[in-house]
């Protein structure tokens, strides 16, 4: 042993050190360890990553920044998707590269340390132990880039873009804009008005829609949970229909029902109290039917979440308040919604990110129509039925990939309360 | 005293019910007034009545045996990409939850925290993109690029809802078993997968199902229509010509209506507890 540091001081440059620097060229380290076989799969993966991927990252790379100069022969969309393909598997690369370091690192100090160079098997098996869980990501993971992340990726770039109706590839090339949509958003007439009256719509609309259809599942699920009631099953399996009927059908159902026309509530129901209601044609009446259809839509939902939730209340809490004398109001106040609203927070706040979305009861009841003058979005549009009328009706795809990222950030808010709850129930311990 | 405490408690009883019966006649009424429309003969909304008096099948009839009916060949795309989409997504998801269930690794934690983020952004938002890039693999108007985009959209909700699932699995089961020598994925397919049933269910009966409901994706993707799936198509019945094609529309409708809700009001319980499991224990 002694002998060894001896060894060890007289170098200049320790083992581990200098398998470091040789890895620079990927696996040199690894050979200077005398694992060679290593060091050659080393080489021979990041030779052909480098041969397969430099042409494609290379161009990539250049699109991203300048997103082509030859109009027509230069397609700035597919530069700039291309651009962040590279970009992740860049990352990829860097990982490996990354990998090829602390391979070597670890390795070297093995070796300092004296201890037996492992077999082949050996290797091979602690490689497989300490990388399967990435193996078992890896196809999700690759999914998730590909059809979540880089299209989010995309959205987030255009909105940095010039690209509209009028300045769209391959005839024209974009240009990185900065900020100027997001400025022309709030400065620009049509789309502040536009855009200050859809944003507070969305706002109003998921605070009420929402609200009303987890008050409605808290009222249903407490009185079905009421001893006195009888047929519970069957009572339940009613009430969860709506939710188990698809959406889309139902909706569209709705549409028709609400059908100025032919409609059977203005037709069958309303007309006998000698009242027509305008459901389609003017928004604040399209906006009444839209929440009162989501209610319908949602509650089941909460319902459902709270009655399997009230089953786990302890029972000897209302015991206990019993002995003390509390009334019922009391029991509810201080032991049933306390305990409910808080293991099901998080499921609610998705309800709310969730109707902030809610695509398909905008567009599908009525198109986000009636139109209103002054304005570029329908009367009940909501942000995110906008961004889909301006990316595939009206080809605006840099305010639509702007007001996207507003929306992210909104959505942003949801989700951090969302981690802080997650995070408080981690904290009150898993096993 | 006892007397009227027993007279209040029935009165409220009896609002209770009352306040039900509301419920049931709301829930009821849509439903039950779009059957009665797919019983209308002819295709006029302007003389359907609520109990027609000449109830016919009619419309039913004309789905499947007219030649201008495409309803089979959609429902056989729709089923087509509901089996892929399910069997695919069990799959994928049990892989990742496992990783994030069982195993420590770099990016454990901010992978978890993408997946809450990610589940939170509809794919809605990244539609254009989406488009281009199966454009450039040559997957539009094809059931696989919808399939394709289906199973990556799921994994966020599916991988987060299957991981708190298994982390309610004691891990007691797998140390032991792995003293008796078994390797990583014997424990996955062993241990973890029969014990995860459940849950495993629920989601492949959700992404089973999500592609007969979904006409959105579809419509983005898709353009032939023999290609349709059945949401795309029924929501084209009624797109152009609204007054025209609604009792038949309906009849399409009861037909995926009726079969998705049977089984969902059979399984919904697995999903609220897995709802529920996941979301307080992640």
């Amino acid at each position: 042993m002694a002998e060894e540091k001896m060894v060890s001081k007289t170098r200049k440059i320790q083992p581990r050190t200098l398998a470091v620097i040789l890895s620079i060229i990927p696996g040199l380290g690894q050979m200077y360890n005398r694992r060679f076989l290593k060091g050659f799969i080393f080489l021979i993966i990041s030779t052909a990553f480098l041969i397969t991927t430099w042409d494609y990252i290379d161009i990539g790379i250049w699109g991203l920044f300048t997103l082509g100069t030859i109009p027509r022969e230069h397609h700035s969309i597919q530069l700039l998707i291309q651009g962040l393909i590279s970009l992740i598997v860049l990352a990829f690369g860097i990982g490996i590269y990354i990998y090829n370091f602390m391979d070597a690192r670890s390795d070297a100090i093995a070796r300092e340390a004296n201890r037996p160079k492992p077999t082949l098997l050996q290797g091979v098996k602690g490689f497989y132990n300490n990388g399967f869980p990435y193996f078992m990501i890896m196809p999700g993971l690759i999914m998730l880039l590909f059809i979540v992340v880089v299209p989010l990726l995309f959205m987030f770039a255009l909105a940095f873009t010039n690209y509209n109706q009028y300045n769209a590839p391959p005839r024209k090339l974009l240009d990185w804009v900065g900020f100027t949509n997001f400025v022309d958003l709030v400065h620009i007439d049509i789309w502040k008005d536009t855009f200050f009256s859809v944003f507070s719509w969305t706002i109003v609309w998921t605070v009420v829609a929402t609200t009303l259809q987890i008050a409605l599942g808290l009222i249903l699920a407490l009185l079905v949970n009421d001893t006195r009631i009888k047929f519970k099953r069957a009572i339940r399996t009613i009430l969860i229909l709506p939710w188990a009927v698809p959406a889309f059908v139902s909706i569209l159902i709705f549409s028709a029902l609400f059908n100025p026309t032919f409609g059977a509530i203005n037709r069958d129901i309303l007309s006998q109290f000698n009242v027509m209601l305008p459901w389609l044609s003017d928004p604040f009446w399209t906006k009444v039917a839209l929440i009162m259809i989501q209610t319908w839509l949602g509650f089941p939902f909460v319902f459902a979440l709270f009655t399997g939730v009230l089953q786990s209340v302890p029972r000897d809490m209302y015991e206990a308040a019993d002995v003390d004398g509390g009334t019922r109001w009391q029991k509810l106040r201080h032991i049933t919604l306390p305990h409910i609203l808080f293991a099901t927070a998080p499921l609610l706040i998705m309800q709310y990110a969730g109707n902030f979305n809610n695509f398909n009861i905008i567009y599908l009841f009525n198109e986000g129509n009636p139109a209103v003058r002054g304005q570029n979005a329908g009367g009940t549009d909501i942000l995110i039925s906008w961004v889909y009328k301006l990316t595939f009706e009206s080809n605006n795809y840099n305010m639509a990939a702007a007001i996207t990222i507003i929306m992210g950030l909104v959505v942003s808010i949801f989700a951090f309360y969302q981690f802080r709850k997650t995070a408080s129930f981690k904290e009150e311990g898993r096993y | 005293m006892a007397m009227s405490r027993k007279k209040k408690s029935k009165i409220e009883v009896t609002f209770i019910y009352i306040f039900l019966f509301v419920m049931f006649v709301l829930i009821a009424y849509p439903l039950f007034w779009a059957f009665m429309m797919s019983l209308n003969p002819g295709s006029n909304m302007m003389v359907t009545e609520l109990i027609p008096k000449n109830p016919t099948l009619e419309h039913y009839k004309w789905l499947f045996t007219d030649p201008n009916s495409d309803y089979v060949i959609w429902y056989k795309n729709s089923l087509y990409v509901a089996v892929v989409n399910s069997v695919g997504s069990v799959i994928i998801t049990s892989l990742i939850a496992y990783a994030f269930s069982r195993y420590k690794f770099v990016g454990r934690k901010y992978g978890l925290y993408m997946f809450l983020l990610l589940q939170m952004f509809p794919a809605l938002m990244g539609m254009v993109a989406l488009y281009i890039l199966l454009n450039t693999i040559g997957l539009t108007d094809s059931l696989y690029g919808l399939m394709i985009i289906y199973l990556g959209g799921q994994i966020p909700f599916n991988a987060w809802l299957v991981k708190g699932y298994f982390d309610t699995i004691p891990k007691e089961l797998d140390e032991a078993a792995k003293i008796d020598g078994a390797g990583h994925l014997k424990i996955f397919w062993t241990i973890m997968l029969p014990l995860a049933k459940p849950i495993l269910a629920v989601v492949a009966l959700f992404n089973f199902m999500a592609p007969f409901m979904d006409f959105l994706l579809p419509r983005i993707v898709l353009t032939s229509p023999e290609k349709y799936t059945l949401a795309l198509g029924l929501f084209n019945f009624i797109n152009d010509q609204f007054s025209t094609n609604f009792t038949r529309f309906a009849a399409g409708s009861i037909l995926i209506a009726v079969p998705i809700a049977l089984v969902f009001l059979l399984l919904q319980r697995y999903l609220i507890s897995g709802l529920t499991s996941g979301a307080t224990k992640g």
